[in-house]
């Protein structure tokens, strides 16, 4: 059943790629979960994502990019909100290599998701992701 | 040694007998044969005895003068096929310098901007003797237009040029997401090019129809069979909308197919296509040209199906969906490489990827008979199946559209019903995957071994961006830009008209050296821009 | 500036009315969970509310509410006015969660700085009749206007939610009886204006025809809004060109003036009050009864007092005992 207040999750596509698959299943997950998902969708920027998080008073972003894309998105996006002054997590979806694991999280990324997570594993990293931080 | 581009002869080698020597004949089995309307059992009598199927691989990346010299490695060892895959800003319709791009250019195929890129990409290769494809869609009338303007600059005329766009816009709003202007105006552009090349490209096949997206996206295999034919109906109408006589255009549409893991489905799949093509293109659309009718298509390997886990696990599953593709009578084929799942193919992944398809027609024996699962009662059933699933879609679609298909997929496009048949389809296969109630092997069963060091990646460098960025400043330096702006103020003006095709405008513009992304953005001016429809 | 976490409701409130987008953000939150928090927030608000024109938008899914949306408060920013949506979208009733979409389709009108808030339902009945209008006081304070509340029009709490504004506008699309539905629905008896939205559709004609029809019919009957200023208008509309949007923002206008003419808008607004006083009287009593039903099924869940007779009877007995002696 449903929590007092669901976690409220912004979810977008960073770059320009449309494979969107892996953002929808997360998108249902998510819901599944008890969460509400505040879908942004596909080619979002790093300063449309702070619009909707600011707007939305998120609680935690997901983002979701393109081969090779996260060790420069996924930093960009964590700087992007701090600068912002928002303390928002991020988690990152997208095919990772584990060598990248240590670089991701030392930026400040908060979970890393690959292709086929388990819906399980998916609510239960956005759920740490939000714990982590102070409200 | 052996060549491998032609047939054993049973003249001189041991013929088409299986490996202990038994001579085995082209075809078995009754009724209508491979070559016989409607086609289901292959659309040649021969099949794979007269002409292997094309064993076709994707290259692309960087920079034009990169993938130029893959071009030249590929032709040097007697490939005549060319395939181009473009970067995403190329594929938006948006040039290296433009916010969006920012990381992204070269990196998933190569940067085109202006027709110097062109120019680059087919430096010393004479292209009235290969045959190009190019995989672009919402600007492929601009590319087309360039490449013709390459090609008469080095005095190929354009009639001699031969190659396949993929320039299927519909399955971009449904599946793939790289759309520029709303469906209306591209599937406008689909037609301009269809016109074009109809009348002054015979060579050209201007669409390729494509299924393989829809099915990456999530889909069924029937849905992916009945999308995909759908837009090739969708189009068909479009195009005789124009004025074109259906037997012109129609013998020069393609197809590209997924082949995934369940092999008789898959079968299935593809016997069907041929079908139901066949039969409606006969008896709905008045086609009377053999060659309107006959299905032919390219097959990939279902990408999605690669598991990051124990990579080498793909190997297997590359073999026998490409052996589904070929039981189901597949023209060209080209097969994944292992580790894509990870990152963008190794050589030496895509070298065992190719080898796989050489296995399949070298040593198996399956290229000696046409059709050799006709009569099987399974996959008879699968066939009917398939073809009685499509046939519910169409006749929702023409539901929905009053009677046309067309006006059926604009329809569903619009509510975003093929996109949430494919989500909801994504999202059972996933659940279903997390419940255990299906097995992938190395990913929720006989998972030991995962934790073997994974592939290396391939990762390409930030030169290639800067070099573009560079050559891209030095052509708008040296262009006229009076020209072009005249250029686009002719492409603004020809867009307004619906009977006009944009085609002489668009190559007249792309010749002073306009940029994709200049033309695209005069044409969203007067097209407008397509959001997504968010069925999630 | 402290975070927003660390400021009391009154500094929020003030921050919000100084033009901080996360301050607002923040309060809408609170308005949104209740409980002691949103109260505070009333408490801070209700005395600076009533410059906003808050407009109710309201059809099926899909009849293009968000697209329109975008197109007109992208033209009203432009008119240099301050526009917020509050995108409100169903929860899932077995899960809670939500998928709230609406910011796609409004992904341009973000860029030209309008507000935009989505919220789910929620679940518990009559929720949202509490939670919407103490959003839309926050968002007036924070100086919005117009404050367009945007609903799937497909039950009763949206609605009322519709009707519950100044302006209630009521999209229809042709095609799919849409006018039949929302007559079905009662949308079109809160209606003060109607979109025919999609209006490039060729059987447009016939939904103008299907409205007009209607409202001839209901004004025979004597139906419609006891307080319309006049016979809805029917604006025709292509969301996608932007067609026919000025016209709607022009008629949504005129209505407010006539409103005002008609000195209707505080008879409206205090309507409005009321109704929002009898919601939260609602909850509280549902809230307490069910608090009361709770513990007096409670005490009388052993089995010896209600095995030997049927459960309607021990239901009675048990409602007796509560309501002769409510505090126990
Ligand atoms: N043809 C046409 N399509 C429209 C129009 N307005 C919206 N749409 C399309 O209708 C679909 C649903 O729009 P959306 O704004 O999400 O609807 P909502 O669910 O009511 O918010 C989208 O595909 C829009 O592009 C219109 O005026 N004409
Ligand atoms: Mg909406």
């Amino acid at each position: 059943m449903a929590d007092a207040t669901p976690v409220r999750v912004v979810l977008a596509k960073l770059g320009l790629d449309g494979h969107d698959r892996g953002l929808k299943v997360v998108a249902r997950m998510l819901r599944d979960g008890g969460m509400e998902v505040i879908y942004l969708g596909l080619r979002q920027t790093t300063s449309s994502i702070i619009d909707a998080v600011e707007q939305e008073d998120a609680d935690v972003v997901g983002i979701s990019m393109l081969n090779a894309g996260h060790l420069t998105l996924g930093p960009l996006m964590v700087d992007a909100l701090a600068d912002a002054g928002l303390d928002v997590p991020v988690v990152i979806g997208g095919i990772v290599p584990d060598e990248d694991l240590p670089t991701l999280a030392a930026a400040g990324v908060a979970g890393v998701l690959g292709p086929g997570s388990p819906a399980a594993d998916v609510v239960a990293c956005v759920r740490a992701a939000v714990a982590g931080r102070g409200r | 040694m052996a060549n491998p581009d032609s047939r054993p002869d049973s003249d001189s080698g041991p013929g088409f007998r299986t490996l202990s020597g038994i001579p085995v004949d082209s075809v078995y089995g009754d009724g209508p044969l491979p070559g016989e309307f409607p086609y289901t059992r292959g659309v040649h009598a021969e099949m794979y005895r007269s002409r292997l199927w094309t064993m076709r691989m994707f290259a692309g990346f960087g920079t034009a003068g990169d993938t130029n010299a893959r071009f030249h490695e590929l032709l040097r060892a007697g490939g005549t096929g060319l395939s181009t895959a473009f970067d995403m800003p190329t594929l938006m319709g948006r040039d290296s310098d433009h916010s969006w791009a920012l990381g992204e250019v070269g990196r998933a195929g190569v940067a085109v901007d202006t027709v110097e890129d062109m120019v680059d990409l087919f430096a010393g290769i004479d292209l009235g003797a290969v045959s190009t494809s190019m995989t672009i869609n919402g600007p492929a009338p601009i590319l087309l237009a360039m490449y013709v303007a390459v090609a008469e600059e080095a005095g190929v005329e354009r009639a001699r040029l031969s190659g396949t766009l993929q320039n299927d816009i519909l399955k971009e709003y449904q599946a793939q997401k790289e759309y520029v202007f709303p469906p209306r105006p591209s599937v406008r552009l689909v037609t301009d090019v269809i016109r074009f090349t109809t009348a002054e490209m015979p060579r050209w096949n201007p669409v390729s129809i494509s299924g393989y997206h829809i099915r990456e996206a999530g889909s069924t295999a029937a849905h992916e069979l009945a999308f995909t034919l759908a837009n090739g109906f969708a189009y068909v109408e479009a195009a005789m909308a124009a004025g074109l006589a259906v037997d012109d255009f129609a013998p020069r549409l393609s197809f590209f197919f997924n082949s995934h893991n369940d092999f008789f489905e898959e079968v299935g799949k593809f016997r069907a296509a041929r079908r139901i093509w066949a039969t409606w293109m006969r008896d709905r659309y008045g086609a009377t040209d053999e060659r309107s009718l006959k299905l032919r298509f390219h097959t990939q390997t279902a990408g999605v199906s690669l598991t990051a886990q124990q990579p080498e696990v793909n190997i297997a599953r590359v073999a026998l969906q490409a052996m589904a593709g070929v039981m189901g009578g597949t023209q060209s084929l080209h097969t994944d490489s292992h580790d894509e799942a990870l990152a963008l193919p190794s050589e030496e992944a895509a070298r065992i990827a190719l080898r796989t398809q050489q296995v399949i027609a070298h040593e198996t024996g399956v290229a000696h008979v046409a059709d050799p699962l006709g009569g099987s009662h399974y996959v008879e059933w699968m066939t009917d199946e398939m073809e009685r699933r499509a046939t519910d879609v169409f006749v929702h679609l023409e539901d929905l559209g009053g009677g046309s298909i067309l006006e059926g997929v604009y329809a569903g496009i619009e509510s975003g019903w093929f996109a949430g048949e494919i989500a909801d389809a994504a999202y059972r296969y996933e659940r279903e995957v997390n419940a255990g109630e299906r097995i992938v092997v190395g990913v929720n069963a006989f998972t030991e071994g995962n934790d073997a060091e994974r592939a290396k990646l391939l990762r390409i460098g930030q030169d290639t961006e800067d070099l573009q960025l560079k050559r891209l400043a030095g052509v708008k330096q040296a262009r006229d830009d009076r020209a072009v702006a005249d250029s686009l103020r002719r492409i603004v003006a020809d867009a307004g008209d619906p009977t006009t095709n944009l085609m002489p405008a668009l190559m007249d513009s792309v010749r002073v050296r306009t940029t994709v992304g200049e033309i695209v953005e005069a044409l969203e001016g007067v097209f407008g821009t397509y959001v997504e429809q968010a069925v999630i | 500036m402290a975070p927003v976490a660390d400021r009391t409701v009154p500094e929020l409130v003030a921050a919000a009315r100084g033009g901080e987008l996360r301050a607002t953000a923040r309060l809408l939150t609170f308005v949104e969970r209740g409980g002691d928090l949103a109260e505070q927030v009333a408490e801070a608000t209700h005395r600076h509310v009533g410059n906003a024109h808050v407009i109710g938008l309201t059809g099926p899914p899909g009849s293009g509410k968000s697209t329109l949306t975008a197109v007109w408060t992208i033209q009203l920013a432009e008119e240099g006015r301050r526009p917020a949506v509050l995108a409100v979208d169903p929860s899932s009733p077995l899960t809670g969660g939500a998928i709230l979409g609406d910011r796609v389709r409004m992904a341009a009108a973000t860029a030209a700085g309008v507000f935009i808030r989505s919220m789910a339902t929620r679940g518990h009945a009559g929720g949202l009749a509490l939670a919407v209008p103490g959003m839309v006081r926050v968002l007036d304070i924070a100086g919005f206007d117009p404050v367009i509340v945007e609903t799937v029009g497909v039950g009763q709490v949206e609605v009322d939610v519709t009707a519950a504004t100044d302006t209630a506008v009521v999209v229809v699309t042709p095609g799919m009886g849409d006018a039949v539905q929302a007559n079905k629905a009662g949308l079109l008896e809160v209606a003060d204006l109607f979109a025919v939205n999609k209006s490039d559709r060729p059987d447009a004609v016939d939904v103008r025809r299907d409205l007009e029809l209607m409202l001839d019919l209901s004004k025979l009957t004597g139906h419609g809004r006891p307080d319309a200023v006049a016979r809805p208008t029917i604006v025709s509309t292509v969301a996608t060109t932007g067609r026919g949007v000025a016209e709607l923002a022009d008629a949504v206008d005129s209505h407010l003036a006539a409103l005002l003419n008609a000195g209707l808008l505080e008879a409206r607004r205090e309507v409005r009050r009321r109704a929002e006083v009898r919601s939260h009287l609602e909850h509280l009593v549902l809230a307490a009864s069910a608090a009361a039903v709770e513990a007096a099924f409670g005490a009388a869940a052993d089995a010896a007092e209600t095995a030997d007779e049927p459960p309607g009877v021990t239901a009675r007995r048990l409602a007796e005992r509560l309501l002769t002696n409510p505090g126990s």
